[in-house]
């Protein structure tokens, strides 16, 4: 039962085929195996998800309803607050932090529903990633190959996820680390429209490109999480304040009349056989054929690369002066360059935003999802540190997120879908629609899932 | 002086200046990293945009 789905779960709870509790014991016994090989958790909260599953099942038999994701294990990149531990950010500074006084506003809505945590998950320091690798914590490890990277920065949610652990997981997406984890870890990833689900109790990285959201190893699983974590929250400034818009009852319309399009241009220029044969292999079970050119997507990526590293800087200077020989290496130098950035660069690079902004949303005009690759390869050797890009060996760090930068840099909501070939690594495409239409790429994805395009593949030993 | 010297000394005066203190052995990769920043920067400057254009941040009016 370790690769069951959040909602075969929730659905065995309910009608109490199955205890929380033993939902929850199975879970911890699968990490407490399997977590030696993965590095996926960095803190296991064990005794409260025991608490947590024996009131639900005492719930359950005095006949109250069970929620949505009733018994769901799940499990937190540890930039979210969980009361009572510190919230580390894969750092080594913040393990000096007071233990958070209340979790995450994301992890009260899903426990709301029913799901229970189970811990905290490894990450990329400060969330300045796309590897999973962490020198404080030990790289969290591909399911499909432990040799290889998760992908980050929320490394660990997809060892997590693809790996069995836990159905469900929350990552966060600055400019790809719900996608680029996805893609590599071979599982299903939603990074929302700005604004759409509140980061309040989460640590920043860069404010105005930061999203929280879920992965899951099926659509539906995606839904019913996205929907038990929808809806305004003043205590997040960067949070929309729409009201909540239920898409797990829209799965099953299906894709008829939705226009569907492939990306052309930059990102197909530099991607190899193995990120363009699944995405081909996507579009062409939507009988889509035709190509549009995201316009400036180049420089649409260097834009957000100029603010995060700026905004990432500022963020952390104070830390920079008083102890910089405490990060990551390869965060460090980057946030200290990232201090010498002239304003002036990042002023230009807001004002192209908003007319790159302006551009694509004209697209959405005429279209209503692209598809694009998640990555431009599959998941590298850890530790690896260039690969192939447009025939052009290129260093491998600060490019595995060109696809995804260009998307979240105007806050687009994206499903990350993953195509697993029967033999060798899986890799995710994004499928990408307008503002607040999260319900579009989450009918494909369903679609295409049902379909047998994109699935999760169980890793060895996981079925 | 080449690129590299003229990247050494902003690097040098403005950790300095801002009160951040580096050892030797960062300086290569502080470098790098500067300079591919600096060439996004540029990529995004090039880009022809009228006075009047409003910049992009999160606000709350």
């Amino acid at each position: 039962m370790s690769f069951a789905t959040a909602a075969e779960i929730a659905g065995d709870v309910a009608a109490r085929r199955r205890s929380a509790g033993e939902i929850v014991a199975a879970a911890l016994a699968r990490i407490e195996r399997d977590d030696k090989r993965l590095n996926a958790f960095t803190a296991v909260t064990a005794e409260r998800a025991r608490a947590r599953a024996a009131a639900a099942d005492a719930a359950i038999a005095a006949g109250k309803p069970a929620g949505p994701l009733a018994g769901v294990p799940f499990a937190v990149k540890n930039l979210i607050d969980i009361a009572g531990l510190p919230t580390v950010a894969g750092s080594r500074i913040n393990r000096e932090h007071p233990p958070a006084a209340a979790d995450g506003t994301l992890v009260a809505r899903l426990e709301a529903a029913g799901a229970i945590l189970v811990g905290a998950l490894n990450m990329g320091e400060y969330a300045y990633d796309f590897t999973g690798e962490n020198v404080h914590d030990g790289p969290s490890r591909n399911p499909h190959d432990t040799a290889r990277m998760t992908g980050g920065s929320s490394g660990g949610s997809g060892s997590a996820v693809g790996g069995g652990l836990v159905p469900l997981a929350l990552g966060s997406d600055t400019n790809g680390s719900i996608r680029v984890p996805s893609s590599f870890c071979g599982i299903f990833g939603l990074k929302p429209t700005y604004g759409r689900l509140t980061r309040a109790g989460s640590f920043p990285f860069v404010s105005s490109l930061d999203h929280l959201g879920p992965f899951a190893r099926s659509t539906l699983d995606l839904a019913l999480a996205y929907d038990a974590m929808q809806g305004s929250d003043p205590h997040d400034p960067g949070c929309a304040g729409r009201p909540a818009q239920p898409v797990t009852a829209l799965l099953r319309q299906g894709v008829a009349g939705l226009r569907i399009v492939k990306a052309g241009g930059y990102f197909r220029a530099g991607a190899s056989a193995e990120a363009l044969a699944p995405l081909d292999a996507v579009a062409a079970a939507l009988g889509t054929t035709h190509e549009v050119e995201i316009p400036e997507a180049a420089r649409a990526r260097a834009a957000a690369y100029v603010i995060t590293t700026s905004e990432g800087a500022a963020l952390h200077l104070d830390r920079l002066r008083a102890r910089a020989g405490d990060f990551d290496p390869d965060v460090r130098d980057r946030l200290i360059a990232g201090a010498l950035v002239p304003g002036s660069a990042v002023t230009q690079a807001q004002k192209f935003r908003r007319w790159y902004r302006d551009a694509v949303l004209r697209l959405f005009e005429e279209v209503d999802a692209i598809l694009a690759p998640a990555t431009p390869c599959v998941a590298p050797l850890i530790g690896q540190k260039t690969f192939l890009l447009d025939g052009k060996e290129m260093p491998l760090r600060p490019n595995i997120g060109i696809y995804t930068q260009p998307i979240s840099f105007i806050g687009l909501p994206v499903v990350a879908v993953p195509v697993a070939p029967a033999q060798g690594l899986p890799i995710g495409v994004q499928i990408i629609a307008a503002p607040w239409r999260e319900d579009v790429a989450l009918r494909i994805s369903h679609h295409l899932e049902a379909e047998g395009i994109v699935r999760a593949k169980p890793p060895p030993g996981a079925e | 002086m080449s690129e590299t010297d003229d990247l050494d000394a902003f690097i040098e005066a403005g950790t300095r200046l801002q009160g951040i203190e580096i050892r030797p052995e960062w300086r290569e990769a502080i470098r790098l990293h500067l300079a591919v920043s600096l060439a996004h920067a540029r990529t995004v400057a090039e880009f022809p945009l009228p006075d009047e254009a409003d910049p992009a941040p999160v606000f709350t009016a």
